[in-house]
């Protein structure tokens, strides 16, 4: 979805605010709303695209004022209401509904490290020759999808040459909508500074773009 | 908006989207008293340990892990090993997902990593313009610049504007690559091993590795 989220290329954000020896979490509530993210993720009710579509989701001018974790708890109330974990009554009384069974946990902390080192890999083994050689021109789509995608706004239309194939992925424009993993190759692909922001910007400059080949075609 | 935080603003000046960044900024600073999102994750935290989804302990893990095991220690260590060791440096940047893992590292936001090699004519800046995609791995949680709009917005259509901003003036004739972590692969800048360290060990060599030479937005100094 053309979403605030896809900010790249958008100018007014004002100046990036650095802080020296930024702690991890500004606040325990921050590290919280992390951990929960994670351990209710270990239910596999979402995956790891519908996730960030859930925050896409968040309406622009929220998106905007929010900040990164009170981002992340808002995408948990509605991903647990959304499958069912939870209905928003419990959301807003903060109470399990009566009557409701208690469930067992699945990730337990004696888990936590090997979920944690095994992560999840979101390649897979797809048969046959890529589509796109390295060195090849390709043209990213220009599509405008309603759901989620991780075309960015400003690469569509743009012409650029394949850097690097990476193998395949799963696609997150299904799989964030439960439609399937859809698995398929993903490029670096390598757009001049020039092909996408005009001649004011460096001759040397460019963006390396990782692609799926669902957003590519010949150029 | 209270007027106190108004007149802290308005005084702070700039457009709306500073007074936007600052707010936000002012939200991350100051937590003495107990505010909205604490309550609220506190209440969602009781009901979902309640309700039996979550357990308490394991978020006490998972806190502890990012606050004091996971962090850029951890990619000092890659570029420290890359800089004294030519042969690993060579598989770093030829397969950085079983090079890192050969000093231990990996697993969640690391699974699939690439590493990208600063050189007197070639710098690298990376960012995530979509989310906040970050090498959890080796560089553990991404700082708040790094998710904010500013920089999200800015670091494709004007890495050398960016650049500046963190004290690094590029000449004209340095290539920036930017990368933009679209997709499941992390990004990992390997800095310049700066001059006058030849007599350093591979531990004194991790310890000058910042977290932004790692993210491009920095470079190394003795």
């Amino acid at each position: 979805m053309n979403g605030i989220h896809d900010m790249g290329g958008m100018q007014g954000m004002g100046p990036i605010r650095y802080e020296p020896n930024e702690p991890v979490f500004h606040a325990p509530w921050e590290g919280r709303s992390l951990a929960l993210n994670l351990a209710a993720a270990a239910w596999r009710k979402w995956n790891i695209d519908a996730g960030r579509h859930q925050i896409e989701l968040i309406a622009p001018a929220d998106y905007l004022r929010m900040s990164y974790y009170e981002k992340w708890t808002q995408r948990l109330e509605d991903l647990l209401v959304k499958t069912g974990l939870v209905t928003q009554a419990e959301i807003e009384s903060g109470k399990p509904a009566p009557g409701s069974t208690k469930a067992t946990p699945p990730l337990t902390a004696d888990k936590v490290p090997s979920m944690l080192r095994s992560g999840g890999p979101a390649s897979r083994n797809v048969p046959g020759p890529s589509r796109f050689k390295v060195g090849q021109r390709v043209r990213a789509r220009n599509i405008n999808p309603t759901g989620h995608t991780r075309l960015p706004r400003y690469a569509r239309g743009k012409t650029g040459t394949i850097h690097l194939d990476h193998g395949a992925y799963v696609f997150p424009d299904t799989n964030a909508h439960f439609l399937g993993e859809k698995p398929q190759h993903v490029y670096s692909v390598r757009f001049t500074a020039q092909e996408l922001w005009g001649e004011q910007a460096s001759p040397r400059d460019a963006v390396y773009v990782d692609m799926w080949d669902d957003y590519l075609e010949h150029a | 908006m209270d007027a106190t935080r108004r007149g802290f603003l308005m005084a702070a000046g700039g457009t709306a989207a500073n007074e936007l960044a600052q707010s936000q900024e002012h939200d991350h600073g100051h937590q003495d008293v107990p505010s909205d999102p604490t309550l609220r994750v506190k209440a969602l935290e009781s009901l979902l340990v309640e309700k039996g989804l979550v357990d308490p302990a394991a978020l006490d893990a998972l806190i502890d892990t990012y606050q004091h095991k996971v962090g850029p220690r951890n990619g000092a260590q890659v570029v420290a090993r890359a800089w004294v060791d030519p042969v690993y440096k060579k598989r770093l940047l030829a397969d950085a997902t079983n090079a890192i893992a050969e000093l231990g590292y990996g697993g969640r936001q690391g699974e699939h990593m690439v590493a990208v090699e600063n050189t007197p004519q070639v710098h690298n800046l990376v960012v995530c313009t979509l989310c906040s995609c970050y090498p959890w791995s080796v560089l553990g949680l991404p700082p708040v610049w790094y998710k904010s709009a500013p920089y999200r917005s800015r670091a494709v259509i004007d890495p050398r504007g960016v650049l500046r901003e963190f004290g690094l003036d590029l000449p004209p004739e340095t290539e920036v690559r930017v990368w933009d972590s679209t997709a499941e692969l992390r990004y990992l800048v390997l800095p310049e091993r700066p001059a006058g360290t030849a007599n350093l060990s591979e531990e004194q060599l991790a310890a000058l590795v910042t977290r932004d030479s790692m993210v491009g937005v920095g470079k190394v100094k003795l």
